[in-house]
């Protein structure tokens, strides 16, 4: 009798169950209490998910990095935290230079686009070193060969950073056509805050674009298919594989600065635990899947901003913000035993076996 | 053949035994010391150890004091009883671990003479029972936690020239609940000892003398985004928030603060982690008109300033790397003074470092002109000048991108009066 | 696929001229890597050999003379004049690019950008004899040094291995001059040779002269007699060849008792944390090795076994009840098993990086728990536990130092490896496998992949729990801090690195991966720097491992196949 019973029903979908409805049940508890309690007013909420939504537009640019080389390699490219710090950390000798001579507020736009080139561009050329180096070799290994070397090329960027800029946090300037901010109403957004929106969204957009109607973003999806098959059709996936390291190089160059110019301290460890985060945002949006990393970066944003406050202040535990990460975390397994490949699911290929 | 090969090897080696056997025998010498002696021979250097965290994202604070060391070899002349000064590093990783095998590695070189470390003081509390056992005496530059001078859990040989929390933490409650007579504040902390430490005994001190503290938050190493938890804050409107963490996190609170409603005229207030230009630099123009306590600067005397200057030629920087410079170049120089008087030294130049003598060398510091003030180590092991003084930050002082030099209060001077 | 280089080296007047001069600039990339990381100012006062050469020149000549060799090693044909030209131009360029960077430096001021970057550094890098004459010397001996690597790889064989030899070991001794002496220092005998070879800072200069033929002697010898010993063992007897075995066996395991006294203080402590990385090692291999379940969370087991032992025996916490460590190390290591099988039931139907990413949220979630306000009350929170149980025996009293530790984790390893070899041969191991290679395929075949995965977490959890309660009592006190997800990261690189699967390889894992940064220890801030290198060209160079599992050997050979048939077809 037992027996049947335990055929009939698998053992997995029960407990899986049994977790997920108990971290949904602390979820509804805290809120509500906190909810109840009215502790904060709807502007203090309006707040917190902007402050959500910005940081997670910049955790979904650096993820877009992730996913594009996952979605074509197959493989977690660890490194890719230290091509966001690169750029960012590099182009700040230049922010500085001319911050200090004044350019930089006299003509704001250009003075931006210069960082964001030089940022860009050094980001893009570690890059696509480092897939040279460290990963083209490695093309056929088995998966975890190149992870491994990923980690090694994490090491040595950081303190190679380290010792050439010096281990001390460096600091952007302040630039006055991003200090203000704008009121609707009661609320207001920030002048940098819509820069990072408006900015991250245009970049998104215009990926998706390109990987869904240019030649090379076809064959960029086709070699995500089958590399072999690919190349039997004439794609040249060497070049293929420089190109994505190449978009997610610049674009992790580009996300730097924002953050940069968002949060002001560049040193050698400012990619770590951005990259854990943005690496964490794709796997939840559904990894290889570029509107994904948006909606997990968003997600994971809003998740930590807001998180805190709505549920664990509620259940009355002390200091909620320590464990922001620790509620981001749970959120991602709680969003993954329900759809186990991510929010969206995977779209650049369809996933091997 | 083959014989023929072996006898040359065999001779070979025999030879460098013969010869190293010739070297001419040092007169003997009786060590009469408890812990024993460390002979160092006419031309060798006298070795000094330190134990900082010079890797991963703490690698500020252990460069910091290992350059403070580095200058105080340096205004020796490189030398001290004659001999060169050879330093030698451990990285310590600011973890318990990392102290226990730099410990090991110190304790098991038998030419070191004293330590100078460790940062962090997990790293300490790992670190010192090895060197303890070893005969050795250590100065950290940098340790604050309260229970490593504690009478009860001191280890033998342990000093410090960073001073205890205990005493800055209940300084700076009674400056907010007294003399700005605030009823309402609010602490964060970022899971370091130091800062965790400090902001108990603050809220411990400030709740006795009347004080509410409306929330006691936590941020993380490397978080940047601090207006979700200062909004939180917001919502007990606190009068003050004490922050006593390091630059990049303290830095992230100061820039960000007044962009959070409800939080656009609440007082800041910092400890020694952030009293420093760099922290003004990463708070950006808010850090203006906030409160720091600290070691009381006045007593630091003219020496400072050339010493500062001094450092940011030869390492080439803009600014000082973290707080804790100042305790290092003590640190060593209480160490060499200690080992001038410890020593004994021989016609031909031979010294013999007595390491029982050089502990109560150590103990015995009195009114050792130091840069953190007149150095004196109490029977505890706590050597730092225990003045702290309260800073207010001038529009004037930001401007320049300077810390006040000057105090605007501290325990016994008159009442502070708001400028 | 052919390459552009080679076509045009066959067609170009002088062949080895282009690719020389590429060795030449990636040398002068490493060169000026090397000055602008600040290593130059940082070894200056260190020397190799006492008072000749100083460990930051000796890094600079090498990179010359390595440039060189590589140059001239690349050469299709080899002929004397080409040989040496290849390494003379590489050196020379790799020179000249040092010599840009301090004329450059001399006219801007490099140092605003690169912190290194200081009038000192073009001191030290021109020998101290000025500019024009210092970088005049500085070309001539990458000229010379290259030149010379090229001509020496003229030689024959046995002359030239043993002049390679020699100047490795000559750099090797004092390169790591500190830890030799302190290693050494205890042994009597060998301290009196110490105290000929070494001068107060680095080699003596008749110390390095006496090496300089010994080791070549040594090197020759050891050509010509190695093989001999060898055909001579093998044309003894089988059964003098089994005792042969066995003896040596026997002596390893000897010397496996004795390695604490012969090593001293500061080696036992490294010989603990390859230990301690062996035991978490031997789990995770479990768990990824032999089930296949990429775990980047593996540190959270860890984390509970050393908490877990820490509460229980620490008198600070209401719960220390246990004054014995002994008697909570089977709670400690039962309790990280279970969490091992808690944590497991969520993640039983992700797979591949979905996994991966999942468990290393668990790792950071059971750290920030740890490190919780919210927890303070029951484990510490930031000040951690203090005044943890050493594991003192009935009737013997022990002094606690590395040495002692020694054979606890000696005891703690031999028994994970014995489970680990039982485990993998078992019907349980052979279902881990088959999990592995193909999850469907495996459960047609009638494996209950619901308890086999729960059972390779469980296991492997268990092992890690071991791990943290040995580390818990070794260190007396922990802290949060010490429960990142480096130590994850860590592990994980070991197994590979060792071979995955393979337990023999683990072994050789541990040592290489903690060994290796320990010894690096007194580079202080060049260890992480140069650990990555060697994590990269590790995997470049063996990408399957240093001791591979032979199931792996096999599909990696397939691998190779499947890249000349890729190669083939582009």
């Amino acid at each position: 009798m037992l027996q049947r019973l335990r055929e009939r029903i698998d053992l997995t979908d029960v407990l899986m169950f049994l977790v997920g409805g108990l971290i949904v049940a602390l979820v509804v508890v805290g809120s509500w209490t906190t909810l109840v309690e009215g502790k904060y007013n709807s502007r203090q909420w309006f707040d917190l998910i902007l402050f959500g939504v910005a940081l997670g537009g910049i955790y979904a640019l650096i993820a877009l990095g992730y996913t594009l080389v996952y979605g074509i390699l197959r493989m977690i490219n660890f490194a890719h935290s230290e091509v966001f710090m690169a750029g960012p950390f590099t182009a700040y000798f230049l922010a500085d230079e001319i911050g200090r001579s004044g350019f930089l507020d006299e003509n704001p736009v250009v003075g931006l686009l210069m960082i964001f080139i030089l940022a860009m561009a050094i980001s893009t050329v570690t890059a696509v070193l480092l897939e040279r180096i460290a990963y083209r070799p490695l093309r056929f290994a088995p998966r975890l060969v190149p992870l491994i070397t990923a980690i090694g090329a994490s090491f040595f960027l950081q303190y190679f950073f380290k010792g050439l800029y010096g281990p001390n946090i460096k600091v952007y300037p302040e630039i006055a056509a991003l200090t203000g901010y704008v009121q609707f109403g009661e609320f207001r957004i920030q002048n940098i805050q819509i820069l990072v929106i408006v900015a991250a969204a245009l970049m998104m957009f215009g990926l998706h674009l390109f990987i869904q109607n240019s030649r090379t973003g076809k064959a960029m999806r086709a070699v995500a298919e089958d590399k072999a098959t690919a190349a039997l059709m004439g794609i040249n996936v060497d070049r293929i594989i420089v190109i994505t390291f190449t978009l997610g190089g610049a674009l992790a160059g580009a996300a730097g600065v924002l953050y940069a110019l968002m949060f002001k301290q560049v040193n050698f460890m400012m990619g770590f635990i951005p990259g854990i985060k943005a690496f964490t945002a794709a796997v939840l949006g559904g990894i290889g899947n570029v509107p994904g990393a948006m909606v997990g970066g968003l997600f994971l944003g809003i998740a930590e901003s807001v998180g805190p406050s709505l549920f664990l202040d509620g259940l009355h535990i002390p200091a909620p913000y320590q464990l922001k990460d620790a509620i981001a975390f749970t959120l991602l397994v709680l969003v993954l035993i329900f759809r186990p490949s991510g929010i969206l699911g995977e779209k650049l290929a369809q996933k091997k076996a | 053949m083959k014989a023929k090969v072996f006898l040359f090897v065999a001779l070979v080696v025999a030879l460098t035994f013969v010869i190293s056997a010739c070297q001419p025998a040092a007169p003997k010498f009786e060590c009469k010391d408890k812990l024993g002696c460390v002979d160092i021979g006419p031309n060798d250097p006298i070795h000094i150890a330190y134990a900082f965290v010079v890797s991963g994202s703490d690698a500020t604070l252990g460069t910091d004091t290992k350059y403070g060391v580095e200058l105080a070899i340096d205004d020796k002349g490189g030398k001290l009883l004659g001999h060169t000064i050879k330093l030698s590093g451990q990285d310590s990783g600011c973890n318990a671990e990392g102290g226990q095998t730099a410990g090991t590695k110190i304790a098991a070189d038998k030419t070191i003479v004293a330590v100078v470390g460790t940062n962090c003081s997990s790293e300490a509390r790992a670190a010192m029972p090895i060197l303890s056992q070893a005969g050795l005496s250590m100065v950290s530059p940098s340790n604050t936690a309260p229970d490593l001078t504690d009478p009860a859990k001191r280890v033998p040989g342990y000093f410090r020239t960073a001073h205890n929390d205990k005493v800055q933490g209940a300084v700076a409650a009674e400056f907010v609940a007294k003399q700005l007579k605030f009823t309402k504040a609010a602490t964060i902390h970022d899971g370091s000892i130091y800062a965790k430490g400090l902001a108990e005994v603050f809220a411990e001190n400030y709740k006795k003398m009347g004080g509410t503290i409306t929330a006691a938050e936590a941020v993380n190493v490397g978080d940047k985004d601090m207006k979700p938890v200062l909004t939180r804050i917001a919502a007990g409107k606190p009068d003050l928030i004490y922050y006593p963490i390091f630059v990049a996190e303290g830095g992230f609170i100061a820039a960000q603060i007044r962009d959070v409603p409800g939080m656009e005229k609440v007082a800041m207030m910092g400890a020694d982690g952030i009293f420093t230009p760099d922290f003004l630099k990463a708070g950006g123009k808010n850090t203006a008109g906030m409160f720091w306590s600290s070691p009381d600067f006045e007593a630091f005397g003219g020496e400072y300033k050339p010493f500062i200057e001094k450092y940011l030629k030869k390492y080439n920087v803009k600014g000082v790397l973290a707080p804790f410079h100042a305790h290092a170049y003590d640190a060593a120089n209480i160490i060499f003074a200690a080992l001038e008087k410890g020593t004994i030294k021989d016609a031909d130049g031979t010294l013999h470092v007595q390491k029982q003598a050089v502990r109560d060398a150590l103990q015995a510091t009195k009114d050792h002109k130091g840069l953190t003030g007149k150095i004196t180590c109490d029977p505890n092991g706590d050597c730092a000048d225990p003045k702290i003084a309260i800073y207010q930050l001038s529009a004037d002082d930001f401007a320049k991108l300077v810390m006040p030099t000057k105090g605007v209060w501290s325990p016994g001077s008159a009442d502070y009066k708001p400028k | 696929m052919l390459s552009s280089p080679e076509i045009l080296q066959t067609r170009s007047a002088t062949p080895w001229l282009k690719s020389a001069a590429q060795i030449g600039v990636i040398g002068g990339i490493i060169t000026i890597s090397i000055a602008l990381q600040g290593m130059i100012q940082a070894f200056s006062s260190r020397d190799v050999i006492y008072q000749v050469v100083t460990m930051s020149q000796a890094a600079i000549l090498l990179t010359f003379f390595v440039m060189g060799y590589v140059a001239a090693m690349r050469l299709p044909m080899r002929a004397a004049s080409s040989s040496i030209g290849a390494g003379a131009v590489a050196g020379f360029i790799s020179s000249a690019a040092l010599v840009l960077l301090i004329g450059l430096g001399n006219v801007v001021n490099l140092g605003n950008v690169f912190v290194n970057a200081t009038p000192q550094l073009y001191e030290l890098l021109t020998f101290k004899l000025g500019l024009p004459i210092g970088s005049l010397a500085l070309l001539l001996a990458g000229l010379g040094l290259g030149a010379l690597a090229g001509a020496i790889l003229l030689l024959p064989d046995s002359p030239r291995r043993a002049i390679l030899t020699t100047l490795a070991w000559i750099v090797g001794l004092g390169v790591l001059q500190d830890l030799i002496r302190v290693t050494f220092a205890d042994w009597g005998f060998l301290e009196s040779a110490l105290r000929f070879f070494y001068a107060s800072n680095g080699l003596s200069l008749v110390g390095a002269l006496v090496l300089s033929v010994l080791i070549p002697a040594l090197a020759i010898l050891w050509d010509k007699q190695a093989p001999r010993a060898q055909t001579r063992i093998d044309r003894l007897p089988a059964p003098t060849q089994r005792a042969l075995r066995w003896g040596s066996l026997g002596f390893g395991v000897v010397i496996l008792f004795l390695l604490p006294a012969l090593l001293g203080l500061y080696l036992s402590e490294v010989l603990d944390n390859v230990g301690l990385y062996l035991l978490m090692g031997l789990g995770l291999n479990i768990v990824v090795g032999f089930a296949g379940l990429l775990d980047l969370g593996y540190v959270a087991f860890f984390a509970i076994g050393a908490y877990v032992a820490g509460v229980l025996t620490s008198p600070e916490f209401s719960t220390g009840v246990i004054p014995n460590w002994w008697l909570a190390l089977p709670i400690a290591v039962l309790a990280s098993g279970a969490f091992g099988v808690l944590l497991g039931i969520p993640v039983l139907k992700m797979r591949g990086d979905y996994l991966a990413i999942v468990t290393l949220g668990f790792g950071e979630i059971i750290r920030l728990l740890a490190l919780s306000d919210f927890l303070k009350p029951w484990i510490g929170g930031a000040q951690g536990i203090q005044r943890i149980a050493k594991p003192d025996l009935p009737f013997i009293q022990i002094s606690w130092g590395p040495q002692a530790f020694y054979y606890l984790f000696l005891a703690g390893c031999l028994l994970v490896i014995f489970v680990s070899y039982r485990l993998k041969s078992s019907r349980l191991g052979r279902a881990w496998m088959a999990v592995r290679e193909d999850e469907d395929v495996a459960q047609a075949m009638g494996i209950n992949l619901v308890a086999t995965k729960l059972k390779a977490f469980g296991m492997g959890a268990l092992f890690g729990g071991l791990a943290g309660a040995i580390f818990a009592t070794k260190l007396e006190s922990i802290y949060p801090h010490s429960f990142n997800f480096l130590i994850s990261i860590n592990v994980l690189c070991l197994i590979i690195i060792g071979g995955m699967g393979s337990i023999p390889g683990v072994v050789v894992g541990a040592l290489a991966l903690v060994g290796l940064p320990e010894l690096l220890r007194e580079f202080a801030e060049f260890r992480f720097l140069f650990y990555g290198i060697a994590l990269v060209v590790m995997m470049l160079t063996r990408p399957e491992g240093l001791i591979p599992e032979a199931r792996r050997a096999m599909e990696l050979e397939e691998f190779r196949e499947e890249e000349t048939e890729q190669a083939t077809a582009s």
